[in-house]
């Protein structure tokens, strides 16, 4: 009997010291904190991906209750809509910005882009890519080994087997950048999303010569500059042996995809334009033997690499 | 017998293919790619155009900053080209291209085979005609010789160490060149010594080459040189600089940014020291070099002395071929050595070796999980922990990473050499450390901004 | 040419051992005293080992096929190791429904609900062995007699393990025969008989490079030490030497020094942590051996330092290069 009373009035007697304990504790270390903070956290997607450039969402609803001025602030995943509720919240000017979406311009998909080698090493981008040119002669083409893949939080980019290439789903892209920031390659952008996920865009980044990238790769950009001078609005310059087109200027008018010779200009989302006869950058400047082919071949490319598995 | 203190591994050595081969001499290129940095630093600034005739050892780029070094031509022709090329890995990188026509070499260059003792030059005119002539660490470093020789103030140099140790498998070049060029290579020894006033010189050489160390006692006997010769336990990486010192004197250099110079040593390669011979001496500028070519699967293994820009296919086919199927061609030795994929590329100042590697041991081990063996800490001559670095690396924890001194890592490769689980410990501890320097730079480039 | 080239940094040579060739050394070095035991106690011993390896084996195979899911991971042998550790722990008597019961608990429980090997923060087979201890105390503890087979004449324990003798008070210290006790002839479980045979297998791995002498060695410098001056507290005489070597050589110590306590997975990365590691077993193995109310107390210490091994690999750090001040 003795003993269990004993244990009884230890045991005790330890959880009461133990509670006064955490309770000055508690009092001491306690942190004053704005309870708004709390409720802006509930209202952000709670995705934690980093994408606004905060260490998550908690730090995200601090900067928002906390800075007067939230124009620089973003949650590209909540996009506007949340943006909006915040701010309404807040009684502050919500940030305004167009949605984007993340896109990757490289078209070296395993027909056109021969392996050179075996690469035999830990399968991540960043190391591979720190050594040596990749398994293709391309210098600058999606690797495939994923390193965008494992920075994706939300399941939106994978690695096509069949390709070799990383493809974004763009409906569940939430256009956080971190794979624009995984990718030691650069090749990720974040482009404007037009509606029903159309898009059209340089889909290399070779900055080699010309006849450097047809060698090592069939569907990157020459530079040649078809594309640009057939540009009404000034969409696209040349830049370094490579064409970029300015999501912002783009108007979808699509006489790039038609003119393009290596077929690096994708179109997605929309029916290539119809054949035109006589196109106003149609005088071939004999540069290369790429340039002669008929204009229904490139466009048939354009669809094989859309619709490539 | 004197090693490292902590670490190291015993990889079987191989040198038997190749280390009684002579030193040949590899015909004449007829068409060479001059890389304009092939040495650590700012690449050098070429200095002609296409179309201009050159002779071999004229300079053709020359060293843009202190921390860069001139390049000659190694041979006698036209400049076809100064463009990008692809290099051993595949990635262009800016080449000069001269195409052969006989071998005219500058008037200047003493090309004969009479050993020349004395110097009368002062210390800072051998730096500067070292300097002149390109020199570079051909252990395959390739740091600037002429900036290992400028001591900085404040610091004094106490010993000279030439390493002979090669402890890289495989590689034989400086062992060949210690043996059949021994005499040359001491009067580059004592050159140096007189260029940093210093009393005591050490050849640093692994136990595994006797002859090496019996023929250079030999010569030093002879010749009264006033070198000594320290015969070294087997033990990878006993040629690291920081190992080779440790070993030697007993010293330990401290952590980066501590440099050798900081504990009173200077350490030279073997090979580089007979540069500085011909170059001090001779007029001749770093033009040519000894390159192993060897591997099991290689016919004929070859110690070949080779003009800078040939392409490496050239003594890939004086050797018999590459064998059939998979191969890794690596430029260096199997411990330190970079694969390639591009074997037209040319060799360069440090490239001490070609080792062929055919079927399965061209390709890794199989990977499984980490059974926390501890055999990467007991193997890691730094004294890191190369498990705990890779799997912060792989969780990208940088700041972790730094507090377990990434920066000391010398990228050795004993840790994935001996992990049994045959993980590859060295990929993420390189991404790490290279992406933890970038980190303290930065850091260090925004101090000194904040600064002004 | 039809070659392929192969691309990977740096290095491009690997060491001959792997896992499995570590674990294959270590099945060697239990082979002696495993044949100790089948002398002794005769062929029950292959029976109980027999059960326990393949039970291990089959319940790996099955979480591993039907629960973990991933690449099949039986070749690298570690479940032949766990099961032969469980058995080295085992009475020559023990029904089968136990074996199975302990290789469940070792393989299942302790070590692939981490995540399999290399996950698993304390040892399977000492997990499995204590779970049987502490769930079947008198099958794990009534030991069957010795039949010397090979010379020996020591029945004098008569199925009581010379702690337990010790404990219960039925005997001194000063009538153990150490003799017997290093050979192979006092009761015990199938693997703790023989020290000779431990100590040589302990000796191979050592040779092959399997472990490091840190481990073994400051577990039993430690229990000795540890016994040395108890004695000396005791008022020493013939004891100060009797003491050491008594518990040195009595129930789990080689046991539990050369092959438990030195688990790759399970103990501390740097040899100053294996050091604190080791004498940390030593120390509470002898606490638990004199004033515990168990009469051995080797797994409960190792599993007591298993766990606090993170943490010496946190803070205790290998000797770095270049940060010893080094005179100019």
């Amino acid at each position: 009997m003795t003993v269990l009373l004993s244990t009884i009035l230890t045991l005790s007697v330890l959880g009461i010291l133990a509670a006064v304990i955490l309770y000055f504790v508690a009092q001491k270390f306690k942190v004053e904190e704005d309870p708004r903070i709390d409720e802006v956290e509930k209202m952000l997607p709670g995705a934690n991906c980093g994408g606004c450039g905060f260490a998550g969402c908690r730090a995200m609803a601090e900067a928002l209750v906390l800075r007067d001025d939230i124009s620089a602030l973003f949650c590209p995943v909540g996009g506007a809509e949340c943006m909006k509720s915040t701010a309404a919240y807040l009684g502050k000017v919500a940030p305004e910005k167009e949605p984007t979406v993340a896109t990757v311009r490289c078209g070296g998909v395993c027909g056109k882009r021969p392996r050179t080698n075996e690469y035999n090493a830990t399968k991540s981008c960043v190391i591979a890519s720190s050594f040596y040119v990749g398994e293709t002669a391309c210098a600058y083409g999606c690797l495939g080994y994923g390193d965008c893949v494992d920075a994706c939080k939300f399941d939106a980019i994978k690695v096509n087997p069949e390709t070799g290439i990383a493809e974004v789903d763009p409906d569940k892209c939430t256009a956080c950048g971190a794979c624009v920031k995984a990718c030691p390659k650069g090749i990720i952008e974040l482009r404007k999303k037009w509606p029903k996920n159309r898009a059209v865009y340089v889909s290399c980044v070779s900055k080699d010569k010309g006849a450097v990238t047809m060698k090592a790769c069939k569907a990157g950009c020459i530079g040649c500059g078809k594309c640009a001078k057939v540009c009404a609005f000034g969409a696209i310059t040349v830049e370094n042996g490579v064409a970029y087109i300015d999501s912002q200027k783009c108007k979808l008018c699509r006489k790039c995809v038609n003119e393009c010779p290596t077929g690096a200009i994708v179109l997605k989302g929309m029916d290539p334009l119809p054949k035109e006869p006589k196109a106003p950058a149609a005088k071939p400047t004999a540069e290369k033997p790429a340039a002669e082919k008929p204009v229904a071949e490139p466009k048939a490319e354009n669809k094989s690499v859309n619709e490539q598995k | 017998m004197k090693t490292f203190p902590i670490g190291g591994v015993h990889p079987s050595d191989n040198k038997k293919w190749s280390c009684t081969k002579a030193i040949e001499t590899l015909a004449l290129p007829d068409v060479v790619n001059i890389p304009l940095g092939q040495h650590i630093g700012a690449p050098a600034t070429a200095k002609v155009a296409k179309g201009d005739k050159v002779l071999t050892g004229q300079l053709i780029a020359e060293a843009t900053g202190f921390m860069s070094a001139n390049i000659h031509s190694p041979i006698s022709g036209t400049v076809t080209a100064v463009d990008l090329q692809p290099n051993g890995q595949g990635l262009r990188q800016m080449m000069i291209t001269i195409k052969r026509e006989g071998d005219e070499w500058m008037p200047e260059i003493d090309r004969s085979k009479e050993l020349k003792r004395e110097c009368a030059l002062d210390s800072a005119a051998i730096i500067s005609k070292i300097k002149d002539a390109g020199i570079v660490g051909m252990g395959g470093a390739t740091f600037p010789t002429h900036v290992k020789l400028s001591i900085p103030n404040g610091c004094k140099a106490e010993f000279l160490i030439i390493n002979g140790v090669e402890c890289e498998p495989y590689l034989t070049s400086d062992h060949r060149t210690m043996l059949e060029r021994g005499e040359e290579l001491l009067v580059g020894v004592e050159i140096l010594k007189k260029a940093l006033n210093v009393e005591k010189a050490i050849i640093g050489v692994e136990n595994n080459k006797p002859d090496a160390i019996a023929n250079l006692n030999n010569i030093i006997t002879k010749g009264k040189f006033a070198v000594e010769v320290e015969p070294l336990k087997v033990q990878y990486p006993q040629g690291g600089e920081k190992q080779l010192i440790a070993a030697i004197t007993g010293r330990e250099v401290p952590p980066p940014p501590g440099l050798p110079i900081h504990v009173g040593a200077v350490v030279c390669n073997a090979s580089t020291a007979l540069a500085v011979y011909e170059a001090v001496q001779k007029n001749k500028p770093l033009i040519e070099r000894v390159v192993t070519i060897t591997g099991k699967a290689v016919k004929e293994p070859r110690n070949l002395l080779t003009r800078m820009g040939t392409p490496i296919s050239a003594l890939i086919e004086l050797a018999g071929g590459l064998p059939e199927g998979d191969v890794k061609v690596v430029n260096g030795g199997p411990m330190m050595g970079r694969a390639m994929v591009n074997i037209d590329s040319p060799v360069t100042k440090g490239c001490s070796g070609i080792t062929v590697f055919s079927g399965g041991d061209a390709h890794r081990v199989p990977t499984s999980e980490c059974i926390k063996c501890a055999k990467c800490v007991e193997a890691c001559p730094m004294g890191l922990e190369p498990y705990l670095l890779q799997r912060l690396a792989s969780k990208q924890m940088w700041a972790e990473m730094e507090v377990e001194r990434i920066p000391d890592c010398i990228e050795c490769g004993c840790c994935q050499y001996t992990c049994p689980a045959g993980i590859a410990l060295l990929d993420y501890v390189r991404l790490g450390k290279q992406t933890v320097m970038g980190i303290i730079r930065a850091r260090a480039a925004a101090a000194a901004a904040a600064k002004k | 040419m039809a070659n392929k080239f192969i691309v990977a940094p740096a290095p491009h040579m690997h060491n001959p051992h792997s896992t499995q060739s570590l674990m294959r050394d270590v099945i060697v070095a239990l082979m002696p005293a495993l044949l100790v035991s089948i002398a002794v106690y005769g062929l029950s011993v292959l029976y109980v080992t027999a059960v326990a390896v393949a039970s291990c084996v089959l319940v790996e195979f099955l979480v591993q096929k039907y629960l973990l899911g991933g690449a099949p991971t039986l070749g690298n042998l570690s479940a032949v190791v766990t099961g032969l550790l469980l058995a080295f722990n085992l009475p020559a008597n023990i029904p089968w429904w136990i074996i199975v019961i302990g290789a469940v608990v070792a393989i299942g429980v302790a070590k692939m609900t981490f995540g399999g090997l290399g996950h698993n923060p304390f040892n399977p087979a000492l997990v499995g062995r204590v779970f049987l201890l502490i769930a079947y105390p008198v099958q794990m503890t009534s030991f069957p007699e010795i039949k010397p087979l090979v010379g020996g004449v020591a029945d004098a324990f008569s199925g009581a393990t010379p702690l337990a003798a010790i404990k219960s008070g039925a005997m001194s210290v000063a009538d153990a025969d150490l003799m017997n006790m290093f050979g192979g002839f006092a009761a015990g479980s199938m693997g703790e008989l023989s020290a000779a045979a431990l100590l040589l297998g302990g000796l191979y791995m050592i040779w092959r490079r399997v472990i490091t002498w840190h481990i073994p060695v400051s577990v039993l410098g430690s229990m000795a030490a540890f016994a040395f001056v108890v004695a000396l507290a005791q008022g020493g005489g013939a004891e100060l030497y009797a003491l050491p070597a008594f518990h040195l050589l009595a129930g789990g110590a080689m046991l539990g020094a050369i092959f438990m306590a030195t688990d790759y997975v399970t103990s501390p990365m740097t040899p100053k942590g294996m050091v604190i590691y080791g004498i940390g077993i030593g120390v509470i193995t002898m606490v638990i051996r004199l004033w515990g109310a168990y009469p051995e107390g080797m797994s409960f210490a190792i599993l007591l330092m298993n766990a606090v091994t993170p943490l010496i690999n946190k803070y205790v750090k290998p000797r770095r290069f270049g940060l010893t001040t080094t005179k100019k």
